[in-house]
């Protein structure tokens, strides 16, 4: 088919350029503008220069909780995509149930992230949540209020509730894709089940999985809302990870600046890591 | 007249983003003579365009400078000349 070029049609991309620039740009040169300057309130700034990009490099508090958050995603990473994949295997691919599966995995990813992180936290208190009691009921010594490793694996948890279904449902989507003609020839070779998912299963999720990764990565990396309500970032600041930082550096001590370039560093980092992960993707597809 | 004083410019931001926009507006004019965005395969092995080009030289001096402001702090010429180069190399061999 052969396309009319008509330089007319730019007239309806100006509506989508205006609100990206209302609601990205703007605020997105207003935190450029703010990195590079000390404010103290009322509209009135100081030229500071590259002095607040040094600070965050170089602050041990940045470090650290860069270090949280790698590690936050590294370990939902780890968890989610094989056990969305085992799921979403398991499920029926024909039949009443495929409904009712579908509708419960669809569940946890509807419940908006402060009812999530509530819900978790009433949960897994010790003296009083069905988690917490039963934990400790087991002998194991639990409070997620007062020790890291506890408030670790709980947010770690949380996190895999909320989220694994995602991963299930992209799964799913993959392998229902795959047409029959496949199994049957892998039966007639007499393939076994760990030879199907190897050499057709995973190759035709290769692209939701893909998707996955990068959409898990995306929203594990800027998590803040679940974490600050189940655990506020402690205890101590052991669950602090960069947004959450991020937002008591800016609202609680209201050090605009230092958090302007924290931003932008966080902002850089995203970009960086999408980007890798979108070349893979179109590479793969390539392939 | 529009107040933007909460927006907080200064001068070299603003010289910040009139240089984003002319490079943006020189893809354009570059983009109408030279019609296609010059697709290749890459030293990285990655099939870029133009503008891909473009993307990685601002996203790699960003990080020039910033591992330069971390380790060694101001001035910045030195990460200055170091974009330009890599940004030459990225246009020329990636």
């Amino acid at each position: 088919m052969n396309k009319t070029p008509n330089p007319k049609a730019w007239l309806f991309v100006i509506p989508v350029v205006v609100l990206v620039a209302f609601n990205a740009l703007i605020p997105l040169m207003t935190v450029v503008n703010y990195s590079v300057q000390e404010t103290f309130g009322d509209n009135v700034f100081f030229w500071e220069g590259m002095k607040w990009f040094e600070e965050v490099l170089r602050s041990e508090r940045f470090h650290e909780s860069f270090l949280r958050q790698i590690a936050f995603t590294g370990m939902i990473l780890v968890i989610e995509i094989p056990l969305g994949i085992a799921i979403a295997l398991a499920m029926p691919r024909k039949g009443p149930w495929v409904s009712v599966c579908l509708v419960l995995m669809a569940l946890p990813l509807l419940i908006p992230w402060n009812v999530v992180g509530a819900m978790w936290n009433i949960f897994a208190l010790p003296d009083i949540g069905l988690l917490g009691r039963m934990i400790n009921g087991l002998g194991i010594d639990y409070n997620f209020t007062q020790q890291p490793v506890s408030a670790w694996s709980t947010t770690v948890l949380m996190d895999v509730w909320h989220w694994t279904s995602l991963v299930v449902l992209l799964s799913y989507a993959g392998l229902s894709a795959i047409p029959d003609a496949y199994y049957q020839a892998a039966k007639i070779d007499g393939a076994n089940a760990w030879a199907v998912f190897r050499f057709i299963q995973l190759p035709k999720m290769k692209r939701v999985l893909t998707i996955a990764i990068l959409l898990r990565f995306m929203d594990s990396f800027m998590i803040y809302t679940e974490p600050f309500v189940l655990t506020g970032g402690g205890p101590g600041n052991t669950t602090t990870f960069l947004s959450i930082d991020l937002v008591k550096i800016a609202l609680g001590q209201f050090d605009l600046g230092p958090a302007a370039a924290m931003s932008l560093i966080y902002f850089l980092i995203v970009l960086l890591v999408s980007w890798i992960f979108y070349t893979l993707m179109m590479r793969g597809e390539e392939n | 007249m529009i107040d933007l004083s909460w927006m907080a410019w200064t001068w070299p931001t603003a010289a910040f983003f009139v240089f984003i926009f002319l490079c943006l507006s020189a893809m354009a004019v570059w983009e109408r003579y030279d019609p296609g965005g010059s697709p290749r395969r890459g030293v990285l092995g990655l099939d870029t365009t133009r503008g891909d080009r473009l993307f990685i030289s601002l996203l790699g001096s960003a990080f020039i400078f910033l591992a330069y402001l971390g380790f060694f702090g101001t001035p910045l010429w030195i990460p200055l000349g170091i974009s330009i180069v890599y940004g030459f190399a990225v246009f020329k061999w990636v």
